[in-house]
């Protein structure tokens, strides 16, 4: 029941716990305000304006700045709101995203905590949120809130499917030592290496060599589909959108109360971002294991996750200034129709070349295929529209009369 | 196989890191609570409505129109979990482990080739 940090031995798992955790307290809270910031200068600049320019040295203390107005601003809670679901709501959307940092490995040996179950602990901690977004939705009492929270909710159960399959996906392709049992190999196998891990941090160690988008691109698609439906964001950003449902669970939220939605929101894509320099991109260990058998220093690791999960971070902002939002209608069908069927065959495909021990690089050239097929598809939907199904109807009538 | 205390201890940092996640949102509230002016002014409580009187409760009339796809969730959302044993030990098992889960997986997809041909994943 003790463990090591910062090279002193023995310490107990408590305080152990909550020097890491409180460390990653600060670590999120500094990183959202900065991508907060860097959102809207890159936005900006997308949009040919400067951003954010007077506050402190090129308006680098603007997040600052925003959290005590926030701190400092009246919190109003409707009168006909529920009391409790509404003042609950944050929690239930903050606590999940937060406890999904538990598992993320930033450089070698450190993370808060390595769990064997790392990938499924993931998965289930943050679907846990919808709770929290459909509560809001509910306890404010408000037309825009309510449609907002079933959207979001509709949404959020959708992109959960291809996001679990496509993360199982991939950890069904990682080679990690088999596991020792009292000294002994397991019985499953009678190599070094078995297939298969949902410990994080074996499944970056894996990489070193190779990372995962060589033998997945199919599932690394399917991952950034899915995070961006989950994170609400642009095109998948229905739940929220402004000029639809003003804002969606969080109208009614003002002050301090409202921040915590939008510190989630960032947290929740400074995860994202870290979970998929990891799971693809081969975190800490690629590219240095090529021509590397020890693992590189500390800072060369942290550089190179900040590169991956900032490429992530970049071409989310991208998207947002570059894509228009999508129906509620295709939204559903898309996840549906597409990417888990898509997903459901990836894990048979990868399952068969496993079991029949077949060369990896079958996935790669199946993976690429698939990639052309969604593209195909998602080219063809842009290309030939359909109108929403009531108004197809409403048509369909007018011609019959 | 990790023994027992350590299967506890492993979680320890879940349970410090959710009580941590409870204390920042609480404490910020505290912080506005002491920081924010308020007033007791009754208009400040209407539903935000650009200035329309909202005419009932929001929450009497809910047009759920994804009861269907919750269901399907569920058992998509079962299946994962099932898969997930699966996935780790197969490669080890052999090839019968492998066509039992394309045959599971084969009934699961009839389910939702059914449920795409009766409309149910349209949304209405």
């Amino acid at each position: 029941m003790s463990t090591e940090i910062f090279g002193i031995e023995d310490v107990n798992v408590w305080v152990d716990g909550l020097i890491r955790v409180l460390l990653i307290v600060g670590f999120m809270t500094v990183v959202v305000m900065g991508l907060i910031y860097g959102e809207r200068k890159i936005l900006a600049r997308f949009q040919q304006r400067l951003g954010p320019t007077r506050t402190g040295p090129i308006g680098l203390l603007q997040s600052v700045a925003d959290a005590l107005k926030l701190v400092g601003k009246e919190d109003l809670r409707p009168r006909n709101a529920d009391p409790w679901t509404f003042e609950l709501a944050p929690y239930l959307v903050f606590i999940p995203v937060f406890l999904g940092f538990v598992i993320v490995p930033f450089v070698l040996d450190w993370q808060i905590r390595i769990l064997e179950l790392g990938l499924l602990y993931f998965v289930a901690v943050s679907g846990v949120n919808i709770v929290g977004w459909i509560m809001a939705g509910w306890g404010s009492d408000n037309r825009y809130a309510m449609i907002g929270g079933m959207r979001a909710a509709a949404q959020g159960i959708s992109y959960e499917l291809p996001l679990v399959l496509s993360l199982l996906a991939v950890a069904m392709v990682v080679e990690v030592p088999a596991p020792v049992i009292d000294g002994a190999a397991s019985v499953a196998s009678d190599s070094e290496y078995v297939r298969g891990s949902l410990n994080l941090n074996e499944i970056v160690a894996a990489q070193h060599e190779v990372p995962n988008l060589v033998w997945q691109p199919l599932v690394m698609i399917v991952f950034i589909i899915a995070a961006l439906a989950e994170l609400n964001r642009t095109p998948f950003d229905i739940p929220v959108g402004e000029s639809e449902v003003v804002g969606g669970p969080f109208v009614e939220y003002s002050g301090i109360r409202w921040s915590m939605f939008f510190l989630a929101e960032y947290a929740a894509l400074l995860i994202m971002a870290l979970v998929f320099a990891a799971v693809f991109l081969g975190g800490w260990a690629w590219p240095f294991g090529i021509w590397m058998d020890d693992a590189p220093p500390r800072w060369a690791q942290a550089l190179a996750v900040a590169a991956k999960a900032g490429a992530f971070i970049f071409l989310v902002f991208w998207i947002r200034a570059s894509v228009p939002r999508l129906r509620i209608d295709q939204l559903m069908s898309f996840s549906w129709k597409v990417l888990l069927p898509l997903m459901l065959v990836q894990v048979l495909v990868n399952g068969l070349v496993l079991v029949y021990d077949w060369p990896l690089i079958i996935l790669t050239v199946v993976g690429l295929a698939g990639v052309v097929a969604l593209a195909a598809i998602v080219d063809r939907a842009v290309r030939h529209p359909r109108p929403r199904p009531a108004v197809a109807a409403q048509l369909q009538g007018e011609a019959a009369s | 196989m990790l023994p027992t205390d350590q299967l506890f201890s492993n979680y320890v940092p879940v349970l410090i890191a959710s009580i941590a996640g409870f204390i920042l949102v609480f404490s910020a509230l505290i912080g506005s609570r002491l920081l924010a002016p308020f007033s007791e002014e009754r208009e400040k409580g209407t539903t935000y409505e650009c200035g329309m009187l909202p005419l009932r409760r929001a929450s009497t009339n809910v047009g759920n129109r994804f009861y269907l796809y919750a269901i399907l969730f569920i058992i998509f959302d079962v299946e994962a979990v099932f898969i997930f044993p699966w996935a780790l030990s197969f490669v080890g098992i052999g090839p019968l482990a492998y066509w039992t889960m394309v045959t599971f997986i084969a009934i699961l997809g009839l389910g939702l080739a059914y449920a795409w041909k009766k409309g149910a994943l349209q949304w209405r």
